[in-house]
């Protein structure tokens, strides 16, 4: 009788949280997954993704299930006898040899994604990746510009002074600005401590390493703007040094360099590595 | 799977006001009996879970909402490093050794463990670490906020604490180290004649094959961090790029310390676990062979998936598939486990007193947490999971409603054995819920908003992230309140309360069983005989 007012019990804590996972996640704009993206890569990263999950939902929903018939079915208050059995060498190779075959299963698409990750050959685009306590520097190797990106949210938004704004702590001086459809090389390193460099939409991060020179590249499928953070602990501003990727279709993105290139030969004079070096900027 | 007979123990009575223990203070601080260790263990992880749950609330009430509105960023990091190094090498372990030094004797039928005044010390480090430890709050600089895994360069940016927290890692080590060596030796030296390996509970089984793991990365931990020490004070430059050094070197000696870590606090939680189910499924355990092979096969691969916490350093593609495919493998030992936990309750007669409850939600919510681990797993996918709030749910998955679940199922289950008292059931029930409902809604969002984008270690975050930090907060003071009738109970149980027979528990078997409720001060100082 106890055990039954308990399962009761249960079955209400149960449908109060289910009905509030419910609610919260009708609201309207609330994200549950990990973003498709908007390259390649990145759609792969969410299909092995997905893949993993419910074959895992699936394991759940079998274990779980056997294991709730047993707790309704199998309980002393229903006058269950308890069985004696306690092994069966069968069934312990069935539960390991089984799994393994789905563990075969996963490692195949992962490991299909992962050597496509690493072939960084033949981009048409480097850029250097700088972080820094608490800011990053691109540098454009191949066009000799370069500059500094920072946090542009008011702290006063931070400090609860002023309403805060559609892109609060997402939002940048300059951005990074790359190509669509072109493949680029990105070199993750860092100045002071490690950092990390992720866009979701992009489909990895990258730590930036004081020493170390990472490899990683993109190759952006539409133009847009995407919006990433830092992703290793790295001091007291590690949650405001956001990153921002404006993907522009390649006849811009050339022009945009171009102005670039010009505005920085005309501006070397005053290329303090504290100060942003590119001029007008517009926030992000 | 030990069957005792019924043993003789009118022989410590005898005795018992000769061999009782000492009044006051000195009771508690020159004691070498295991029972006294024990609760001296087990009182102060309880006081230390309580201080490294006041820090995660103040961090969940910081991200309550976006803007800073508490604490500042830098106190937020020291927030978030203690609160890790409290709760893992405060609450979790000492947890264990407690549990370990009550019940490995009078399970394997010895008098004590093997080596009582090192017993002692080892416990009374503790106390000492953590003073130091905490204290390091209110150095010039604050206290160490480059994270609980002490990554450089960013840890050597630490203020004055910093030598201090060296200290205070090397103090708990040593003290992790002593409590290991004292586990082997009374496990492999102390068994009453007849119990032989195969015959053991599985909690001691878990608990050797712990100790050893301990014995092998407790060093690994101590040289790491004296290699930091020396890096910052001694000029030289192990982790220091410019100067030679490499800083990833430190993330590999790290983590394989790091890893079988993880393992160090949930083994012993599939041995209380295994204990608990058979005793309320009226059933043996299922596959105790298989589950002794699964426990050493997780050991041996703790070993070798060290660099699964490091996918986005960096590592070359071979590095990478060695890696993820040694963790997916974990996933077949752990799932043995399971399974047989399943198949001990299936055809059982099962009542659902509080430490079945415990024991139940451990397997489910431990195995969601297996699950989110297995994703992690996945070198891709873990590019986007990495330092998320998604690994923070899947860490807090296992240690919660894993480790944590399981020492509350424990604590119920011995109290009365250990008191004499049986704890209150009903208020027992109404902690389990608050416990299970306040943990999930802390910690199950948190997939969501790492899967959303939004990296750990960071005390302000962008809107999208709002609503559901704003859940996992209210569950986490719920979560956290609810810990106090866990308090309460314990408390009352020890004052007082319905007599406990010797057995307690109507399907308990093992040795501890036979003795009366509480045991005398000395117990097994004549081996009991096995069957």
């Amino acid at each position: 009788m106890a055990t039954s007012r308990i399962a009761h019990r249960g079955g209400i804590a149960l449908g109060a949280a289910l009905s509030l996972a419910w609610s919260v996640g009708a609201h309207a704009d609330l994200t549950l997954n990990m973003p498709q993206g908007v390259t390649a890569i990145s759609h792969d990263v969410y299909h092995l993704h997905m893949l993993i999950f419910w074959i895992c939902v699936v394991i759940g929903v079998v274990v779980f299930g056997v294991m709730f018939w047993s707790i309704y079915h199998h309980r002393k208050s229903r006058g269950a006898v308890p069985a004696q059995f306690h092994e069966s060498t069968l069934v312990e190779v069935l539960w390991t040899i089984v799994p393994m075959m789905i563990l075969i299963g996963m490692a195949v698409p992962a490991t299909g994604t992962l050597v496509r990750m690493y072939d960084a050959r033949d981009a048409e685009l480097t850029i250097k990746v700088t972080g820094y306590q608490w800011r990053w520097q691109y540098d454009y190797l191949d066009d000799g510009v370069k500059f500094f990106s920072t946090l542009s949210t008011p702290q006063a938004q931070i400090r609860n002074l002023a309403p805060k704004g559609e892109h609060y702590l997402l939002e940048v001086d300059h951005p990074l600005v790359l190509p669509v459809g072109k493949k680029v090389r990105i070199l993750t390193t860092a100045a002071d401590v490690i950092h990390s460099w992720w866009v979701p939409e992009l489909g990895w991060k990258k730590d930036a390493i004081p020493g170390f020179i990472n490899e990683v590249w993109t190759q952006i499928e539409k133009p847009g703007i995407y919006r990433g953070q830092c992703a290793e602990l790295c001091g007291r501003d590690h949650g405001f040094m956001p990153i921002v990727v404006k993907a522009l279709p390649e006849a811009e993105f050339r022009q945009w360099l171009e102005q670039m290139k010009k505005d920085s030969t005309s501006q070397t004079a005053q290329n303090d590595s504290r100060a942003p070096i590119v001029p007008g900027g517009q926030t992000l | 799977m030990s069957t005792a007979s019924h043993t003789t123990t009118d022989h410590d009575h005898d005795h018992d006001h000769d061999h009782g223990p000492a009044r006051g203070l000195s009771r508690w601080l020159l004691t070498t009996n295991h029972k006294d260790i024990g609760t001296l263990y087990l009182l102060f992880s309880l006081l230390m879970f309580f201080i490294g749950g006041a820090m995660a609330l103040v961090i969940r009430a910081e991200l309550f909402q976006p803007g800073l509105q508490i604490v500042d960023p830098y106190f937020f990091n020291q927030m978030t490093t203690l609160h890790a190094l409290v709760m893992i090498f405060g609450a979790v372990m000492p947890a264990f050794v407690g549990l370990a030094n009550w019940l490995l004797p009078m399970m394997v039928g010895a008098p004590d463990m093997a080596l009582p005044r090192m017993n002692n010390w080892s416990f009374w480090i503790m106390p000492f670490a953590f003073t130091l430890l905490l204290s390091t709050l209110f150095m010039p600089g604050g206290g160490p906020a480059g994270g609980w895994t002490l990554y450089p360069p960013l840890v050597l940016q630490t203020g004055s604490a910093f030598p201090f927290v060296i200290l205070a890692i090397h103090m708990m080590g040593a003290s992790s180290i002593m409590g290991a060596i004292n586990i082997i030796a009374t496990i492999l030296n102390l068994r009453a004649p007849g119990m032989t390996l195969m015959k053991m509970p599985l909690f001691v089984w878990t608990w050797l094959i712990t100790a050893f793991l301990l014995i092998a990365v407790m060093p690994v931990l101590a040289g790491t961090v004296t290699m930091l020490l020396t890096d910052k004070f001694f000029g030289t430059s192990f982790f220091n790029a410019a100067g030679g050094g490499d800083p990833v070197m430190f993330q590999h000696i790290f983590w394989f310390f790091g890893h079988p870590e993880v393992y160090i606090m949930i083994l012993p939680a599939f041995g209380v676990i295994s204990q608990i189910i058979p005793t309320f499924a009226r059933k043996p355990l299922f596959g105790y062979a298989s589950m002794v092979y699964a426990t050493a096969s997780i050991a041996f691969l703790s070993f070798i998936v060290w660099a699964h916490h490091m996918f986005t350093v960096g590592m070359p593609l071979a590095g990478e598939l060695f890696f993820m495919y040694a963790t997916m493998l974990i996933a077949v030992p752990t799932g043995v486990k399971v399974f047989n936990w399943v198949s001990t309750m299936w055809r059982g007669a099962m009542t659902f007193e509080t430490p079945m409850l415990f024991a139940i939600a451990f397997v489910i919510l431990f195995t969601i947490g297996g699950f989110s681990g297995l994703m992690l797993a996945i070198a891709p996918a873990d590019f986007q999971y990495q330092d998320t709030y998604f690994v923070v749910a899947h860490f807090h998955y296992v240690l919660v409603p894993g480790a944590v679940f399981s020492i509350m199922a424990a604590a119920y289950y011995w109290l009365p054995k250990w008191t004499g008292h049986m704890y209150n059931e009903k208020l027992g029930k109404l902690h389990f819920w608050l416990s299970v409902i306040g943990v999930n809604v802390l910690f199950f969002p948190q997939h969501f908003l790492g899967l959303a984008g939004m990296p750990r270690r960071i005390p302000d975050y962008a809107l999208q992230f709002t609503e559901f930090n704003m859940v996992s907060t209210v569950g986490a003071f719920l979560f956290g309140f609810s810990q106090l009738f866990f308090l309460y109970n314990v408390i009352q149980t020890i004052r007082g309360g319905a007599k406990a027979t010797d057995q307690v528990w109507e399907g308990a078997e093992g040795l501890e069983w036979t003795l009366s409720s509480p045991p005398p001060y000395h117990t097994f100082t004549t081996a009991p005989e096995i069957k």
